[in-house]
């Protein structure tokens, strides 16, 4: 009979009791708030009896309007985790002087800055965009959804596990402390032995499955599913975005698949890629790596342009100038994304020809990118600007991003770069760029959207709140890390010894307090707005006199988003449309084939959190388990075919004579 | 707004006046080279940056829905001559940037041998670099002089003035080699080897420092570097031949094990090999050279004997450890000692030989050091160095 360590061990891996980091104060306050926070709304949701209506209506949904709101969901409450970890950050670097530890050991301030890089792009920024493109796009091209619906749900559910296991890494076990790339050896078996690595290796695999299944679903559905009309040069800018955002995924994920699984193999089998002996070379990781991770940051900024461009011309009530420059920039960003991703490692010694090469190639970029912040200039010019939110975000977006972009462009003088690579100019530019270019362009859209989404406005008081504190914030919260760069100091330090920079750290901290009302405003704005939702009614569908096809439908669209699927005359369609008195079809509705929503997606993803957190923890039996348990799902859903229904042709007259009422309502 | 704005920040700059930028304002030629090129870049690039800026500002004012007296055209998109002036004129700033990175990263290539001591002095003609080989360890730094025959843990010296020519490795991970008011940083990486060329003009005692994360200890591994003039820097050699202590390989083994905000170290003197050991990873005894085994692998390797040829691994840094479906962690025995290894492969010929002075010309510039730094293939395989991946 087997004693009980190795029974204990064949259950429970290397899990053990030591794992749960009950020692950490810090945590456990952590834990004791979520536990507390999670069962108030577990208990909420029982007594209301929402279970079923969640169940039914969100998570076996396929509808891609539904599944593109739970990605903002998504995004939204990991950016308050990505956000904590920043706070922590700011608070132990301004600490930290005069002989001070600050109040974070190493132990856990490097699982910090690597849990804040790897959350806020893959967690924050990756589901609030993949959001916008799921909800809009189909809207935008006149399709009743995407093309493979249930592959979306399933794309959605994945991203989630992926989440869910970088959020246990904080109860049970630990995260990398590596950085937020991971690079070997540091992140090999040798140098970190523990499961921190495992769950960053599983939680980016497991999300990365639903990454490249939802670029797949994005890429078919805006080349298939256009509205008749829709030629490729009359798709909406956003589209257009969309599209490359999501060729460069399909282009790109695998690789950063690759490059995982290949550092697992290290890890799990004892092979020797990364290793430093055996014949491994670490650098051939950091060059993968980066092949994913430079195209990664046009995945995020794409879209982002696709957004001012919509709102830009919305609200100069004007046609976008140079519409056909714009997107032939946004397809030169597209393949040249490819070409310099060695601009991330200047100081590995590759020599002045390459280096030279990666620099100009990079600074070639800036030319499309040039273009297109002259193109929204122009569509200002001789425009009639209103400035609601989400303009004011486009502006103050073009006021911040051409510094980052400046800054980037320095960064490519591979001479320049050996003075401030890694120093916190670099964490400074980035951020420059993500926050002053992805985030601003999220929040842009996000307001933008929301009336569309759900059939009221945002409530402007609290946002204006929210955009001054956050603008401001930015600046106070990054304008020191440039300064510091320049004075020679690097990032992912824990203490300092010059006590003449803490004045810096200290006002970088200030930022990021700005920026966290910032971010508690926008959520006061949501709630208000939820709260107030009857006086800002929004019954046109058409709050903005939008120019683009979503605005032609009700807010929120019916299931089927177009009764009728239109006809499409020019790249502003809805505008057009408008300007020719369109009329809306009042009758001869038909029967609506829609898809049918199915569990197997939040079923699937679930499973896939357990293999991770099998494969994290050796326990071997509950990987092997959940691996069959996987395959016997997809083999049973492909038995199902109840796929599919009709919505009657009644139903369908009742939501539009619905409609009908309301606009007439809205028109006296 | 944006006014205020800048009202609100002038207490900032204030501070700045109280600030080291190093950066900026750095006591090495190379640094100070490099400076000129963030700053040029910089100024070139504000060219375009400042108009759009103020366009931006000119323009959502003057066309706001309130200004009634504004032209409104909606269906204005599209002007030839204005998206000609939109894409030249990025285009005509990449062009010089271009220019500018081209010269600027061959003539700043820290691998190149320097050719000038500041502006306007070259380097004398029989003047010899100053050899420092450093190695990037767990988390503190070592810095061996075979030129003095002296090594020292986390302190620095150079004479002014005098070329110094660094060869940097690491024993475990990757680190980054960083003196900011000397010269531009470049990786240190485990078995991979890397170079650096750089002068200091002033004397000071000067930061130096880790610039790319590696564990626990990263915020620690800092050292001082030492301008010294010619007197002062023999002094500092006499002081460290003083200390008496040995870096020989048992050393060496004990040095390089985990440890955070060591002091400074001298030893008076180490063992000749110690570097090409550390760089091809076998400072162990026992273990095989990642030269010598290149050097077998390029004659055919050892067949299928070589795949038994290895030894249990007693300790790897931490603790002895493998991946848990893996075989036992091993490494590959020498099958002759280190000296013999060593011995068979010639050294590649260190790159003194200084470049011409000429200046730099147009297209097609040659490259350079072209013999020494990138070696044929046979010679590559066979030198006692594994190359560095240039």
């Amino acid at each position: 009979m087997p004693d009980t360590a190795t029974l204990l061990k064949l259950i429970f891996g290397r899990l053990t009791l030591e794992s749960i980091p009950l020692h950490e104060p810090i945590l456990l306050a952590t834990f004791a708030v979520v536990a507390l926070g999670g069962l108030a709304l577990l208990g909420a949701l029982t007594y209301f009896r929402l279970w079923g209506y969640l169940w039914r209506e969100w998570f076996t949904t396929v509808d891609h309007k539904r599944i593109g709101i739970m990605y903002m969901v998504l995004g939204i409450v990991m950016l308050l985790r990505g956000f904590s970890d920043a706070v922590m950050m700011r608070l132990q670097q301004a600490m930290a002087f005069n002989g001070s530890d600050g109040y974070l050991p190493a132990q856990h301030y490097d699982q910090i800055f690597t849990a804040h890089g790897v959350i806020m792009i893959f967690f924050v920024a990756m589901p609030l965009v993949t959001g916008l493109m799921n909800y809009v796009v189909p809207l935008q091209i006149g399709a009743r959804d995407v093309s493979f619906p249930f592959l979306n749900n399933f794309s959605f559910w994945m991203t989630t596990a992926g989440a869910v296991l970088v959020m246990m890494s904080l109860f049970v076990g630990e995260f990398a402390r590596t950085g937020w790339l991971a690079y070997p050896p540091l992140s090999g078996i040798g140098y970190s032995p523990d499961a921190g690595v495992d769950y960053y290796i599983w939680a980016l695999q497991v999300a990365g499955v639903g990454t490249t299944l939802s670029g797949i679903n994005l890429v078919c559905t805006i080349i298939k599913m256009r509205a008749p009309g829709m030629t490729m040069m009359r798709m909406p800018v956003f589209t257009w975005t969309s599209l490359c955002t999501n060729v460069l995924i399909v282009a790109t994920f695998p690789v950063l698949t690759a490059v995982l699984a290949l550092l697992a193999l290290d890890r799990y089998v004892g092979t020797n890629f990364f290793t430093n002996d055996f014949g491994g070379n670490p650098m051939m990781y950091v060059n993968l790596i980066w092949i994913w991770g430079h195209p990664e940051v046009y995945i995020l900024i794409l879209p982002a342009f696709g957004i001012f461009s919509e709102v830009t011309s919305t609200f100069s009530g004007k046609r976008l100038f140079g519409y056909t420059s714009m997107v032939y920039a946004t397809v030169v960003i597209t393949i040249l994304s490819y070409l310099v991703w060695l601009h991330h490692f200047f100081t590995m010694g590759s020599g002045a020809s390459v280096n030279s090469f990666f620099g100009i190639t990079t600074m070639i970029i800036s030319i499309p990118t040039g273009a297109k912040i002259f193109n929204w200039l122009f569509t200002m010019y001789r425009g009639r600007i209103r400035f609601e939110l989400p303009m004011m975000w486009t502006l103050a977006f073009m006021l911040t991003f051409v510094i980052g972009g400046m800054t980037g462009v320095l960064l490519a003088v591979p001479p320049a770069d050996f003075v401030l690579h890694n120093s916190l100019f670099l964490v400074a530019h980035f951020h420059n760029v993500i926050i002053g270019g992805v985030l601003y362009g999220l929040f842009a859209g996000m307001i933008y959207w929301w009336p569309k989404a759900f059939g009221f406005r945002l409530e402007p008081f609290w946002g204006k709140l929210s955009f001054w504190f956050w603008v401001v914030g930015f600046w106070f919260a990054f304008m020191p890390l440039y300064i510091l760069g320049l004075m020679g100091v690097t990032r992912r330090m824990r203490v300092f010894d010059d006590p003449s920079l803490q004045i810096w750290f200290v006002i970088a901290g200030l930022g990021a307090f700005m920026i966290l009302l910032g971010i508690i405003f926008f959520l006061v704005q949501i709630g208000v707005s939820i709260w107030r939702r009857e006086a800002l009614r929004e019954t046109t569908g058409d709050p903005w006199n939008g120019r683009t096809l979503e605005w032609a439908t009700s807010s929120p669209p019916p299931d089927y988003n177009f009764a009728f699927t239109p006809v499409i005359h020019d790249n502003d369609a809805w505008a057009d449309m408008k300007q020719r008195g369109y009329e809306r079809p009042l009758e001869g509705f038909k029967p609506i084939h829609m898809p049918r929503n199915t569990g197997t997606g939040i079923i699937l993803a679930g499973l896939s959190t357990c293999l991770g957190f099998g494969l994290i923890w050796y326990m071997w039996w509950l990987a092997a388990l959940s691996f069959v348990a996987i395959l016997a799902t997809v083999v049973a859903h492909t038995f199902n075919y109840n796929r599919d229904f009709d919505i009657p042709a009644e139903e369908v007259v009742r939501t539009e004579d619905a409609r009908t009422r309301l606009l007439a309502g809205s028109g006296a | 707004m944006n006014r205020l704005r800048l009202v609100a920040l002038l207490p900032l700059f204030a501070l700045l006046g109280g600030c080291n930028f190093v950066v900026l304002s750095p006591a090495g030629d190379v640094a100070a080279q490099q400076r000129y090129l963030v700053i040029i870049s910089t100024a070139l690039m504000l060219l375009i940056i400042v108009p759009v800026m103020a366009l931006t500002i000119l323009f959502a004012w003057r066309y706001r829905n309130s200004n009634r007296q504004a032209r409104y055209e909606p269906d204005w998109d599209h002007s030839t001559g204005l998206e000609l002036v939109i894409w030249a004129a990025p285009l005509l700033i990449i062009i010089c940037l271009g220019a500018l990175t081209w010269m600027g990263t061959h003539l700043l290539d820290p691998y190149r041998p320097l050719d000038r001591l500041a502006a306007g002095r070259s380097v004398p003609e029989a003047a010899k670099p100053l050899e420092v080989e450093v190695v990037a360890l767990d988390w503190k730094w070592l810095f061996i002089y075979p030129e003095q025959g002296i090594a020292t843990v986390n302190e620095l010296a150079a004479p002014v003035d005098r070329p110094i020519h660094f060869r940097i490795t690491a024993s475990s991970v990757m680190n980054s080699f960083y003196i900011p008011a000397l010269a531009g940083q470049i990786y240190a990486m485990p078995a991979m080897q890397t170079r650096l060329h750089a002068v200091i003009n002033a004397p000071g005692r000067y930061q130096g420092f880790s610039a790319n994360y590696s564990g626990a200890g990263f915020s620690g591994m800092r050292f001082a570097f030492l301008g010294l003039s010619d007197g002062d820097f023999d002094g500092w050699v006499a002081k460290a031949k003083a200390a008496g202590a040995t870096l020989d390989r048992a050393t060496y083994l004990q040095l390089e094990r985990p440890s955070e905000n060591e002091p400074v170290r001298r030893y008076s003197g180490f063992d000749p090999k110690l570097f090409d050991a550390i760089l091809n990873l076998c400072v162990e005894p026992g273990k095989m050279c990642m030269s010598e085994m290149m050097a077998v692998d390029a004659k055919g390797g050892l067949g299928l004997a070589g795949i038994a040829n290895t030894l249990p691994l007693a300790y790897d840094k931490y603790t002895r450890r493998g991946a848990v479906f893996g075989a036992e962690p091993g490494y590959v025995a020498s099958v002759c000692t280190i000296e013999e290894a060593q011995a068979l492969t010639t050294r590649a010929p260190a790159a003194s030989a200084r470049r011409q002075t000429a200046p730099i010309r147009g297209a097609g510039l040659p490259l350079p050091e072209l013999s020494p730094r990138r070696p044929a293939s046979l010679s590559l395989l066979l030198g006692s160095a594994r190359p560095s991946n240039s």
